[in-house]
C-alpha cells in the first residue's frame, strides 16, 4: 500500500521489544481488535504493523508468588480468560463476558484493551479492583506500572512510546468480586457505565473500578474507604452489614464518577446507573462473603 | 385454514417436488452461509479502477470553489469529477428529479458527495479525496420540521414544505363534541436506519459503443437505469443494468448511490470502476425513516366504540424529496390504523430540512402512524378501564367497511382472527430470577440484576397497510418462461428483472415454474434490464408482481406446448395436460413425452401481469379508491424491564398475520421474524442521533441493531385467507410485522413501567423512575457532549 510500511514479525519477545525501539511508528498489533477499527474508519493509518501473533510465550499464563498473582500473558485472548481464570480472577473473567462478540473475544486481549486505553475498556475497572500491574518493557528494561499509575487522560496511558504490554500481574481473589455493565443492548455492547468491585478477604480491603464515566477508569475511593469501616472486624462474617450500607455504596460510587453526555448516554443516567450497579454489586458480594463464613 | 389455489385444471396433476408452498431451500442459501455468494462489494473486473466519494462535512454551506488539481496529481489517481463533468441531467432522484449527482452552489445536508475519484487503489482513491480543497462558506441549517411546515423557511425549496396531505372522512369536530371520553397525545419517533449489512457497491464497466454496464446493489434496475441515463446523457439502450448480490435493503436501495459516479468514472476512464461505501459512509449514503411526530386524538363512546379519530402526522424528509411526498400519503392513509370509524380528520405534512435525507423503509410511512394510533389506543382503553385486547377486536375494521379514503375494504380482513388468537395464546412463564442464566434478563451479559428491579408487561398493537402501489400508478412486472429438452427432459429458464433483496423472490419463481410447468428443473437468468420492466422490490409487492408474471408467462408455454401435442396426436388441446416430462389425458395416462412434442425447438413467452387499477385520492379529502389490498398483522409483547436501570429483555413476541397463501413458509417465517425485530430495534435501541444537522452515531458500534441476546421467542400464527384477486390467494408479508412490533413492545413497556413513554425509541433513561442518583449535581445534565 502506498504510503505504508511494511509489517514487522518477531518470533521472540526480545526482537519485538528491539523492533519495538526501532520502529517507533509501527503500530503494536495482536487481536487487531481496536486498531483494525480505527484503520477501517480511516481514524489511524499506521505506518507500519509489529505484529505480536507470532512471538513466543506471550499466550499464556501462570501463577506466581506461591499461587497469590495471576499473570496473564499479553496474547492471552478474552475467551481463554472465561475458560481458564474464572476461578482465580472471577470478576476479570466476568468483565471478558461482556466484551464483543465470540469472535472478538476469541482476538482480543487485555493487553491490547490496556493499550488502547479508553475509558470504556472493559478489563479496566476490574484491574483497578484487583491493584493489577503491567509489565511493560523495553530495550530499556522490564518496569512494572501500578494500575492507579496506569491511565493518564483519555485513550492515553502511562506506557513510553518504546515499550510494549508483556503481561498484566492481577492477584488472586481472595473473596468474592464482581463486574456489572450496563450498555442498550443485552450482548456486544460498548459500555455506557460499568462497575467492578474486589472484596479482598486476606487483605482486608475493598477495590473498585469505574468504567465509562469519566476521561479514564477511575477508583471510588471513599466508597472502598467507607466499606473498609463498615466491614472492618466483620470480613469473615459480614453480618448486619445491610442495605443501608450498599446505598451508601452505591451513592459513593456514583460520587466518584465524573461523566459526560455523550452519545451513549448522559452524565445523569450514568451517575444514576452506577450508585445502582455499586448497591447491587456490594449486596451480592456480602451475601457471597456470608455464604462462604457460614460454610 | 383451508387454502384455496387460483382455478388449477390444467395445471400438472401430480405432486410437485419443491412447488408453491412447500418451503423450497433458496437457491443462494449455501452460497450465502459458505461465502461463496457474489454479493455488489465482490464484484470484480480485470483491470479495474477504484471509485471514492468525497462528502461535505457541512450539513449546510455554500461551495465557493473546488480545486481539484492537487488530487488529480496524485500518483495513481486516474481522474477527479465534480458536478462540471457531469454528462447529462445534474439532478436526479426516484419520483421527482431534486438531487445533485455532486453538489454544485449549495450542499445540503452532511455527507452529501461533492467530487468522485478514480485510482488504481482504494487507499489512493481515499487520500485524493483529501487532496480536494473544497472552499465552503458555512451556513446556518434549518433543522426543525415544525418550522419547515409553515412552508416560509428561506433556503430550502418549497419554503421547506414537500407535501401537506388531507384526509377528511365524516364530520370529527361534531363528533368530538359528542365523544363520552376524548384522549389525546403527542408521539414521536427518532430516526431509523435501515442498517443493511452489505453497503451500497457496484462495478461499472465502459463498453465499446460509448455505452456501459453497471453491475449493482439495487432495489429496482429499470427506475436506475432512467436516472443513470438522463444523467450520463445516454439512450437507455446504452446504459445496461445487472442485478448484483444484495446484502440487505429494506428501502434504503431505492435511492441511486454508487450508480451515476461509479458510471461517470469508468466512461470517462475507459477502464472498469469498483465502488464500496465503507461501514461510516454507508450511514451518509442511502435514506434513512422519516424522523415523525404525531398528535393524536381520539373519541369514543362510554363503551369503547370509536366515534372519531383526528391525526396530525410530521414526517421530517430532510434536505431532498427522494420518496417523502408518498410516505406521507401512506403513512397518512393508515393513520386512523386497522379500525372503522366514521370520522376522521388527518393531516400529513412532509419536510424539507438540512438533517439527512429520509426516504422509503420497510412500512413506507406505517410504521410512525401505526406506532402513534396504537400507542393512543392504549391510552384509550385506560380511560375507558377496557382491557387493551377487547378496545381494539370492538373497532377492528371489516369486509365492507369504509377506510379513511372512502374506499371499502375487499378482500379478507380477517382482524378478529389475528387479534383471537393473540388473546388465547398463553402468555410465557415467569423467569425465575435468582436462578436464571444473565442472559434471558434485562442487561443479558452484562449481570446487572439477579431479579432486583424488574417488572412485567405485556402489551398489543395492530396494523394495517397497503400491499403494492397505490394511487393510481400503472404497475407492470414482466417475465419470460422458456421451455426446451435437455437430455430427454423438459427445462424451464425464468427471466425477470424483479430484485432478489433478500426477501426469497428467487426461490419462488422456480417454484412457481415446477408447479406451472411441472418441470423438475428450472434455471434462473440473471436479472438485468434487457427484459421489460419488474417494478422495485418495494410495498410487498414483488412476490404479488412475479408471480403473477410468472404464471401467465407458464400458461402462454403450457397452451402452445399442448397445441403442438394435440396436433401430433390429433387431439383437441382441452384434452390433454402437461405433466413435466409427459403429457396426459385428462385421467393422468400419459400420451407423448414432451421431448417429442417439442424436438430441439424452445417454446419462450413473454407475460406482463398487472394488478387491479387504481386511482388517486383527491388534494382536497383525500378521498379515492387509492388501493390494491390490504394485509394485516398483531403482536403482543411480553417484557421485562429493570426500572432502576431502565433495561429491557423483550420476553417474547406473539404475532399473527394474514397472508392470504405462504408460498414459501419457511420464507414467510423468515420475513415476519424479521419484520418483528426491526421493529424491536426501533423500540428499544435502533436511532440514528441527529443534532445540528450531524450524525452522531454512524457505526455499528453506536448504531445498535439488536442481536441474538435481545430476539425472544416468537410464537406466530400465519393465516392463509386466500385474496380473490391475486395470483394462487397470495397477500404481501414484508411489511406488516414491521408496523406493529414497535408499538406493542411500547404498550409493554408502558404497562409495566406506568410511564407514558411518549418517544420511541426508548432510552434506559426513559425507564428509570427515581430521579437521578444522591449526589448528582443539576448542572450534569448541561454538560457538553464529546
Amino acid at each position: 500500500m502506498q504510503g505504508s510500511g511494511s509489517v514487522l514479525r518477531p518470533a521472540s519477545w526480545g526482537d519485538a521489544v528491539l523492533l519495538r525501539s526501532q520502529h517507533p511508528e509501527a503500530s503494536p498489533i495482536c487481536g487487531g481488535t481496536d486498531l483494525m477499527v480505527d484503520v477501517n474508519f480511516g481514524r489511524a493509518r499506521p505506518g507500519a504493523l509489529l505484529d505480536l501473533t507470532a512471538v513466543a510465550g506471550i499466550d499464556s499464563w501462570e501463577l506466581m508468588d506461591g499461587g497469590r498473582t495471576v499473570r496473564i500473558g499479553a496474547g492471552v485472548c478474552f475467551a481463554r480468560v472465561i475458560d481458564e481464570l474464572a476461578g482465580q480472577c472471577p470478576a476479570l473473567a466476568q468483565a471478558a463476558r461482556t466484551v464483543g462478540s465470540p469472535q472478538i473475544r476469541n482476538r482480543g486481549t487485555v493487553a491490547g484493551n490496556l493499550a488502547t486505553a479508553s475509558p470504556a475498556g472493559d478489563s479496566h475497572p476490574v484491574l483497578l479492583a484487583c491493584w493489577g500491574r503491567v509489565e511493560a518493557e523495553s530495550v530499556r528494561g522490564l518496569r512494572l506500572i501500578d494500575i492507579d499509575d496506569f491511565f493518564v487522560g483519555p485513550k492515553r496511558s502511562a506506557l513510553e512510546p518504546d515499550e510494549l504490554i508483556r503481561a498484566v500481574r492481577v492477584p488472586a481473589a481472595t473473596g468474592p468480586q464482581q463486574f456489572a455493565k450496563v450498555g442498550p443492548r443485552n450482548a456486544m455492547v460498548i459500555a455506557t457505565t460499568s462497575f467492578a468491585l474486589n472484596l479482598d478477604v486476606a487483605g482486608r480491603r475493598a477495590g473498585t473500578g469505574i468504567g465509562s464515566a469519566g476521561p479514564t477508569p477511575l477508583r471510588a475511593r471513599g466508597a472502598e474507604q467507607m466499606l473498609e469501616e463498615a466491614l472492618a472486624d466483620r470480613w469473615d462474617g459480614p453480618r448486619g452489614v445491610g442495605e443501608s450500607v450498599a446505598q451508601e455504596f452505591g451513592a459513593l460510587v456514583a460520587e466518584a464518577a465524573s461523566p459526560i453526555d455523550d452519545v451513549r448516554g448522559s452524565a445523569a443516567y450514568r451517575r444514576h446507573a452506577l450508585a445502582v450497579l455499586g448497591r447491587r454489586c456490594l449486596s451480592w458480594a456480602l451475601a457471597d462473603l456470608e455464604a462462604a463464613g457460614a460454610a | 385454514m383451508t387454502i384455496t389455489d387460483a382455478p388449477a385444471a390444467t395445471r400438472p396433476s401430480s405432486t410437485v417436488h419443491d412447488g408453491v408452498g412447500s418451503s423450497a431451500a433458496r437457491p443462494d442459501g449455501v452460497p450465502k452461509v459458505d461465502g461463496s455468494f457474489i454479493y455488489s462489494s465482490d464484484e470484480y473486473h480485470d483491470g479495474s479502477l477504484w471509485g471514492a466519494t468525497l462528502r461535505s462535512p457541512h450539513p449546510r454551506a455554500r461551495i465557493l470553489g473546488i480545486d481539484t488539481s492537487q488530487a488529480a496529481g496524485l500518483d495513481g489517481v486516474r481522474c477527479v469529477l465534480t458536478h462540471r463533468d457531469v454528462p447529462g441531467s445534474k439532478i436526479f432522484g426516484m419520483v421527482v428529479y431534486d438531487q445533485p449527482v455532486l453538489a454544485f452552489d449549495e450542499v445540503r445536508f452532511q455527507g452529501e458527495p461533492v467530487a468522485v475519484v478514480a485510482a488504481i487503489h482504494p487507499e489512493i482513491a481515499r487520500r485524493a479525496c483529501e487532496l480536494i480543497v473544497v472552499d465552503y462558506e458555512e451556513l446556518v441549517p434549518n433543522t426543525d420540521p415544525e418550522v419547515s411546515l409553515t412552508g416560509k423557511v428561506e433556503g430550502l425549496p418549497s419554503g421547506g414544505l414537500v407535501r401537506h396531505v388531507r384526509i377528511r372522512h365524516g364530520d370529527a369536530g361534531a363528533a368530538r363534541a359528542l365523544a363520552d371520553v376524548v384522549v389525546g397525545g403527542r408521539f414521536e419517533m427518532g430516526t431509523q436506519d435501515p442498517a443493511f449489512l452489505g453497503p451500497e457497491s457496484g462495478l461499472a464497466v465502459p463498453l465499446g459503443d460509448g455505452g456501459v454496464e453497471l453491475y449493482v446493489s439495487t432495489q429496482d434496475l429499470h427506475r436506475d437505469q432512467r436516472q443513470v441515463a438522463d444523467c450520463l446523457d445516454l439512450p437507455l439502450d446504452k446504459v445496461r443494468l445487472v442485478l448484483s448480490g444484495v446484502g440487505g435493503a429494506f428501502g434504503g436501495k431505492e435511492d441511486l448511490s454508487v450508480h451515476i459516479h461509479a458510471c461517470m468514472l469508468a466512461l470517462r476512464t475507459g477502464r472498469p470502476v469498483r465502488m464500496v461505501y465503507s461501514r461510516e459512509e454507508s450511514f451518509f449514503g442511502h435514506v434513512h425513516r422519516h424522523p415523525a411526530i404525531a398528535d393524536v386524538e381520539l373519541g369514543a363512546t362510554r363503551d369503547g366504540r370509536l366515534t372519531f379519530t383526528k391525526v396530525r402526522l410530521v414526517l421530517d424528509g430532510g434536505a431532498y424529496v427522494s420518496t417523502s411526498q408518498v410516505v406521507i400519503a401512506n403513512g397518512c392513509y393508515f393513520a386512523a390504523g386497522a379500525y372503522n370509524v366514521a370520522n376522521v380528520e388527518i393531516d400529513g405534512f412532509a419536510t424539507y430540512t438540512n438533517n439527512p435525507p429520509c426516504g422509503a423503509m420497510r412500512g413506507f410511512g406505517a410504521v410512525q402512524s401505526c406506532y402513534a394510533i396504537e400507542s393512543a389506543m392504549d391510552r384509550l382503553a385506560a380511560a375507558l378501564d377496557m382491557h387493551p385486547l377487547e378496545l381494539r377486536a370492538r373497532n377492528a375494521v371489516g369486509e365492507g367497511d369504509i377506510l379513511p379514503t372512502g374506499q371499502a375494504v375487499d378482500g379478507p380482513a380477517p382482524v378478529q382472527e389475528i387479534l383471537a388468537y393473540l388473546r388465547d395464546l398463553p402468555l410465557p412463564a415467569d423467569v425465575d430470577r435468582p436462578a436464571a442464566d444473565m442472559r434471558v434478563l434485562p442487561g443479558g451479559v452484562g449481570n446487572v440484576t439477579r431479579g432486583e428491579g424488574i417488572r412485567r408487561g405485556v402489551g398489543y398493537a395492530l396494523g394495517m397497510k397497503a400491499i403494492g402501489f397505490s394511487g393510481g400508478k400503472d404497475d407492470t412486472c414482466t417475465a419470460r418462461v422458456t421451455v426446451w429438452i435437455r437430455d430427454g427432459e423438459p427445462v424451464a429458464e425464468v427471466y425477470c428483472a424483479g430484485p432478489e433483496i433478500g426477501q426469497g423472490v428467487v426461490t419462488l419463481e422456480a417454484q412457481v415454474a415446477r408447479t406451472e410447468l411441472g418441470v423438475r428443473t428450472v434455471e434462473l437468468r440473471d436479472k438485468d434490464t434487457d427484459i421489460a420492466e419488474s417494478g422495485a422490490s418495494s410495498a410487498s409487492r414483488q412476490t404479488w408482481m412475479t408471480v403473477g408474471a410468472i404464471v401467465g408467462a407458464c400458461q402462454l408455454v403450457r397452451e402452445e406446448i399442448l397445441a403442438r401435442a394435440a396436433a401430433v396426436l390429433g387431439r383437441s388441446g382441452g384434452e390433454l395436460t402437461l405433466d413435466g416430462p409427459e403429457i396426459r389425458d385428462l385421467d393422468g395416462r400419459p400420451l407423448v413425452p414432451v421431448a417429442e412434442v417439442l424436438g430441439p425447438e424452445a417454446v419462450s413467452y413473454d407475460f406482463t401481469y398487472r394488478h387491479r387499477p387504481t386511482e388517486p385520492v383527491d388534494p382536497e379529502r383525500g378521498q379515492g379508491n387509492a388501493h390494491v389490498a390490504f394485509a394485516y398483522a398483531a403482536h403482543r409483547a411480553v417484557v421485562d424491564v429493570d426500572v432502576e436501570l431502565g433495561l429491557v429483555r423483550v420476553v417474547e413476541m406473539a404475532t399473527a398475520q394474514d397472508v392470504g397463501k405462504a408460498m414459501n413458509p419457511a420464507a414467510v417465517e423468515g420475513q415476519i421474524e424479521g419484520g418483528t425485530v426491526q421493529g424491536l430495534g426501533l423500540a428499544v435501541m435502533e436511532e440514528l442521533q441527529i443534532t445540528g444537522g450531524r450524525v452522531r452515531n454512524p457505526s455499528f458500534t453506536d448504531y445498535l441493531i439488536p442481536t441474538m441476546l435481545d430476539v425472544p421467542p416468537m410464537p406466530m400464527k400465519i393465516f392463509e385467507f386466500p385474496h380473490p384477486d391475486s395470483p394462487y390467494g397470495l397477500n404481501g408479508v414484508g411489511e406488516p410485522p414491521n408496523l406493529s412490533s414497535t408499538p406493542a413492545i411500547l404498550n409493554a413497556l408502558r404497562d409495566a413501567t406506568g410511564l407514558e413513554l411518549p418517544r420511541a425509541p426508548v432510552r434506559p433513561s426513559d425507564l428509570i423512575e427515581a430521579a437521578p442518583a444522591p449526589g448528582a449535581p443539576a448542572e450534569d445534565t448541561a454538560q457538553s457532549e464529546t
